[in-house]
Order: C-alpha cells, then sequence, then structure tokens
C-alpha cells in the first residue's frame, strides 16, 4: 500500500466513523402510531391528577393560542433565534398526539422527540421535563388524551438555514441535555423535596428565570439569576433577588396561590398566567414550591433585614427622598398615581407602595414601563388588583420622566439607563400583544373538567 | 396659566400642572358629561378623548394635554343635533341611571373613528375598563353597533346634521 493510499483509506474510515457517529446522535425511530385511545378507558382520578399536573407545568400558556382552543397550539413563541410555533397537543389523530402511544409521549417529555422520531426544538422545555417521573407523564399523557381533539395543522417555524434543520437540534441536546432524573435529597424534608421535584422539573420556574447562554441554553453556573421572556424580565429568585423587602415562605406562597402579595407587588405579565394556573391545584403543590424556592432565595443577610424594616418605617412615616428636580414626573405621580399608590388603603383596592414593589428596584425598567402603558386587568369573579393602562394619555417621554421620579424616590438602587428606550421598546411590543390577544385568558383548562374529567 | 383646547376652543386655565383633567372640565369649564366616579381610572365614566384616544381624564393631570386636542360628549352633538353615538343611544334606550353613559360613548367614539365596523367581541373587550351597575350592557353593545350603521349612512349623506367626527 502506497503512502497516499494508506492516508486515504484512513480518511475514508474516519469519513465513515464520523457519519456513522453523527447518524447515532441524530437518528431516532419513529414509535408507532395507535389507534387514538377512546376517553373513557383513562382512569378518571388518573385524568384529574393530569388535569393539576398540567396546570403546574403551565402547559396551557404556550400550547393555547389566546382565545383559542384549549391546547390546540399556533402560539408564536419569539427567540433571539427565530418564531417558533407550539405544536397542538390535543388528541386529534391527524394534527395533534391523537396517534401517540403513552411510550411516545413521554420519549418526547424526555428527551425532545416526536412520535415520528424528530428532534423538537428546546423552547418545549424537556430540559427540565427529564425530572418528571413515568407516573405523573402517565397523567399527563392521560389528561392530554382526553382533552376534546381540535384539528389545527402546525404553523411552520420562522427559522433561517441551519437551524431550521432539526438535526441541529440534536447536537444542542449533546451539550446541554443533562439526561439523569430527579435525585431527591435525603438530609432535607419530604416538602422541600417535591417542592423541588416540581420547581426543577415540570413546573421549569428556570426556563424564565434563570439567563440563558449565546445557544439559547439555560447557564447552570447561573441557577435562578434572572432571565428574559417576552418584552418582561424575569427577575432573579435567588440572593439576587432585587426585591427590596426579602421573600420568605408565607409571601412566596400567597403570592403564587393568589396573584399578588401586598409587599411584593402583583403577578404581572407571563407570570400573571403562571399563578393563574397555579390558584387552581393543591395548595400542598404550591407550598411545597414555596418552600424550595425559599431555601433557593437563602437567608436573608441581616443588612437586607435592616433595610427592609428601615423601608416599613419609611412608609408609615413618609418624608425625605422626594426632595427632586424632577418636577414633570412628580407632577405626574400626584395626579396618575398616588391616589391609589399613596394611600392608607391595602392591596388589593388600593395600590402597592412603589418602594415594596420590586418592579421599581429591578436591574431595569422594562417590567415597569409595560405596567404604566397597558395597566392590570382584574382577574374575572375575583377580588383582585386593577390599575388602568396609561398608554393614550401618556407619550414615551412622559412615561420616562415619570420612570426615572419613581427610581429616585421609590428606590435606592441607582438611576435606569436608557429608559425612553425602553419605554419605546414596551410600547411596540405590548401593540403587537395587544392586536393578538382579543381577550384575556386565564383558564387553565377547561374547569368544568376539573370534576368530570 | 396653561392654554387648554377642549371641544376646538381655547382656554386659559389657572391650574396646578397635577390638577386633573376631569376637575378642570367639570368646575372650570363647567362641562359637565364626564363623571367622577371612583376618581382611581377604575370604572370609566370620566372617559374624554384626546387626540382620537379614550383617556380617564380623573388620572390625566394637565400637564399631559399641552398641545393637544380634547372632545368631551358636549363637543360631539348637542340635544337639537344629536352625534351618531348619542342618537344610537337614545335610539336603543341604553341608559338607565346614565351615569357610566358618557364614558361608554366616548370610549365607543374612539373606537368607531379608528375601526368604522367593530365586531360584538372587539366592542366587549374595548368597553371593558367601564363599569356599569343597572345593567344595560346588552342595549350598550346594540347602541354601539347601531352608531357604526349611522355613521355609515351619514357619510353618504354629508349634509345630515349631527355628522360629527
Amino acid at each position: 500500500m502506497t503512502k497516499p493510499r494508506f492516508l486515504a483509506s484512513i480518511a475514508a474510515g474516519l469519513l465513515i466513523g464520523g457519519v456513522a457517529a453523527a447518524f447515532a446522535v441524530v437518528w431516532r425511530p419513529a414509535i408507532s402510531a395507535i389507534e387514538p385511545p377512546v376517553p373513557q378507558s383513562f382512569d378518571t382520578a388518573l385524568v384529574k391528577r393530569g388535569r393539576d399536573l398540567a396546570a403546574i407545568g403551565n402547559c396551557n400558556d404556550c400550547h393555547t393560542l389566546r382565545g383559542g382552543k384549549a391546547f390546540a397550539g399556533g402560539l408564536p413563541v419569539p427567540t433571539p433565534f427565530g418564531t417558533i410555533y407550539s405544536s397542538n397537543i390535543t388528541p386529534d389523530p391527524d394534527t395533534g398526539i391523537g396517534r401517540w402511544s403513552e411510550a411516545a409521549f413521554r420519549r418526547a417529555m424526555r428527551s425532545g422527540i416526536d412520535r415520528a422520531g424528530q428532534h423538537l426544538y428546546p423552547t418545549f422545555p424537556y430540559d427540565h421535563f427529564t425530572n418528571v417521573t413515568d407516573e405523573d407523564d402517565r397523567a399527563l399523557y392521560a389528561f392530554l388524551m382526553t382533552r376534546p381533539a381540535v384539528h389545527a395543522p402546525a404553523r411552520a417555524n420562522e427559522l433561517s438555514f441551519p437551524l431550521n434543520q432539526r438535526f441541529v437540534v440534536a447536537g444542542w441536546k449533546l451539550l446541554f441535555l443533562r439526561r439523569e432524573t430527579y435525585q431527591p435529597d435525603s438530609a432535607q424534608s419530604a416538602e422541600w423535596n417535591r417542592g423541588a421535584y416540581l420547581v426543577e422539573g415540570l413546573a421549569h420556574c428556570g426556563a424564565c428565570h434563570t439567563p440563558r447562554n449565546a445557544l439559547g441554553a439555560e447557564r447552570t453556573s447561573a441557577p435562578f439569576s434572572g432571565g428574559d421572556v417576552d418584552n418582561w424580565h424575569a427577575y432573579a429568585i435567588n440572593a439576587r433577588s432585587p426585591s427590596p423587602v426579602p421573600w420568605d415562605t408565607e409571601a412566596l406562597f400567597s403570592y403564587l396561590r393568589q396573584g399578588w402579595h401586598p409587599d411584593h407587588g402583583v403577578a404581572r405579565g407571563p407570570m400573571a398566567e403562571v399563578v393563574s394556573n397555579l390558584s387552581s391545584v393543591q395548595a400542598s403543590d404550591v407550598h411545597a414550591v414555596a418552600v424550595y424556592m425559599t431555601s433557593v432565595f437563602g437567608p436573608p443577610t441581616p443588612d437586607r433585614l435592616r433595610q427592609a424594616r428601615d423601608l416599613r418605617m419609611q412608609i408609615k412615616s413618609p418624608q425625605g427622598r422626594s426632595s427632586q428636580t424632577n418636577t414633570a414626573g412628580a407632577s405626574i405621580y400626584a395626579a396618575a398615581c398616588a391616589t391609589c399608590h399613596d394611600i392608607d388603603r391595602p392591596p388589593p383596592y388600593g395600590g402597592v407602595n412603589l418602594g415594596l414593589t420590586t418592579a421599581i428596584s429591578a436591574p431595569d425598567p422594562r417590567n415597569a414601563a409595560n405596567i404604566v402603558l397597558s395597566g392590570i386587568r382584574p382577574v374575572e369573579g375575583e377580588r383582585s388588583p386593577i390599575m388602568p393602562g396609561f398608554a393614550s394619555s401618556m407619550t414615551d417621554q412622559q412615561i420616562a420622566a415619570l420612570l426615572s421620579y419613581l427610581r429616585a424616590r421609590f428606590s435606592n438602587q441607582p438611576a435606569w439607563a436608557n429608559i425612553e428606550k425602553a419605554v419605546q421598546d414596551a410600547r411596540r411590543t405590548e401593540t403587537v400583544y395587544l392586536q393578538t390577544s382579543p381577550g384575556p385568558h386565564n383558564a387553565p383548562a377547561d374547569l368544568m373538567q376539573r370534576d368530570k374529567p | 396659566m396653561m392654554n387648554l383646547k377642549v371641544n376646538g376652543h381655547d382656554h386659559q386655565i389657572d391650574a396646578e400642572p397635577d390638577t386633573p383633567l376631569l376637575y378642570v372640565l367639570r368646575e372650570d369649564l363647567k362641562l359637565n358629561a364626564a363623571k367622577f366616579g371612583c376618581g382611581l381610572g377604575q370604572c370609566g365614566s370620566c372617559t374624554v378623548i384626546v387626540d382620537g384616544k379614550a383617556v380617564l381624564s380623573c388620572v390625566t393631570p394637565l400637564l399631559l394635554l399641552e398641545g393637544k386636542q380634547v372632545t368631551t360628549l358636549e363637543g360631539l352633538g348637542t340635544i337639537s343635533t344629536p352625534a351618531p353615538i348619542q342618537r344610537a343611544f337614545m335610539e336603543e334606550q341604553a341608559a338607565q341611571c346614565g351615569y357610566c353613559i358618557a364614558g361608554m360613548m366616548m370610549r365607543a367614539q374612539a373606537l368607531l373613528q379608528r375601526n368604522p365596523k367593530p365586531t360584538d367581541a372587539q366592542i366587549r373587550a374595548e368597553l371593558e375598563p367601564h363599569l356599569c351597575r343597572c345593567g344595560t350592557h346588552m342595549r350598550i353593545l346594540r347602541a354601539v353597533h347601531r352608531a357604526a350603521h349611522l355613521m355609515d349612512t351619514a357619510e353618504l349623506s354629508p349634509a345630515t346634521p349631527g355628522s360629527a367626527r
């Protein structure tokens, strides 16, 4: 054998080996289609459990178009890489998951592969769902397969090459998908473990609250340090939390359950959907989440506790900090905000004192801008906070003046930069949001299904 | 002193910049269509139109209105020549106590200027911030549809009295 020919055969060998290895990484078999199971074949208790689990997983939030049929998909999810449309997870045989076996469903949850063997984009948070137990996947499957089937073909994703090639996702998984399932920590209480299982798994809190790297994967070195979702900032929910008053278990429980807390403010934007779902599940699960998250926040430092105490004193006898030259901001606050936010009436009918709300102490003004523009809609049939939006009566410049006044008066953090730009962005995205959502939707599923699965 | 343009007229207003527009309209200009309901921007009865958009006048300080056009219900039509929106609300008997109706009409007017043929769902979504305790909601819905129709036909014959825009 001559030398060049020897090298060529090595190259050929490497190439074949490489192709085989790539094939092994990328290729996944289809799982045979089944006859759609009849709803009566599922145990009602299992369906009921699946219903609560689906609410904890916030499935309806992405898989239901605003004003559309439940779980029929089609919601555009903007990502830095392009727009991905959520899929139809109703039991429709042609456009949904009607022909998926439980094994196919479990594989999708655990490793992001659809029934036909295609890789799913990680906007579907299977990096968390690997932690979901077989029993819980079975209950979720039973719940989804007993929903009304909706014929709704998938919309084509708007991704550019090479990201529009699904085999690329296999590489992403190789780098970022840890396939081990959640292991309980025997040093902790059963409730803590239940909370950890839910938070790290089905509830996928980190999907929004953990920052992502350049390839869109959660940065495991900075869990819960704050992330971005739509045009909202998902606050840090660890020791770096910007909340002026430190969170404790009872505050977390009450906030996650009713959507607001007098010491912290109101759940808005994507978090409003989350608490709307959590208000409908077993209280014990929400409490477990609160217990676990309290340990993620960690015990507050003496310094933070002192600041919180000072803040409460200051709210009781307000003075100081208001000597500002921002007269436009002060006047707008006096006429448009103070009538609710600066009175003795407690929330939800009075506004949360702005010294307590996280939005004003947050690292950027996005959430505050969103809320000034669009206000807060009351939850139908509930005793809940309400705030008018000011998009029609204030210009970007006026809102920027107001926000800069609020920041200076109600937080001890440095001034925000580029407030006006943030307001412009908020107005632009909020306009899109209002156009694509004819009405609020807060029902986690057909609530009637709860008692009659 | 600040110049405030209301219903096409300029007014010199002597008030603090943080005075709510509603107070100026009712107390200084004696325009009493816009009502004080909650004073918190939660009921909608104080709604007026500012540069084409429905605005809650009780939480809108005067300083935000520099160089803007304010329209109140009085600016749409008169008793003898009511505007289409006013005619429609009368013809459908959409008011019972009437306290919320001026605000309802102003937001409906702003909607119709933007969208001359709104669907039922669009009208419901638009009027969601308005409270009505009497329960004439279905009549209000019909009245907005009727107003849309009246405006449509009024445009065909511009001489019709009360064809306010």
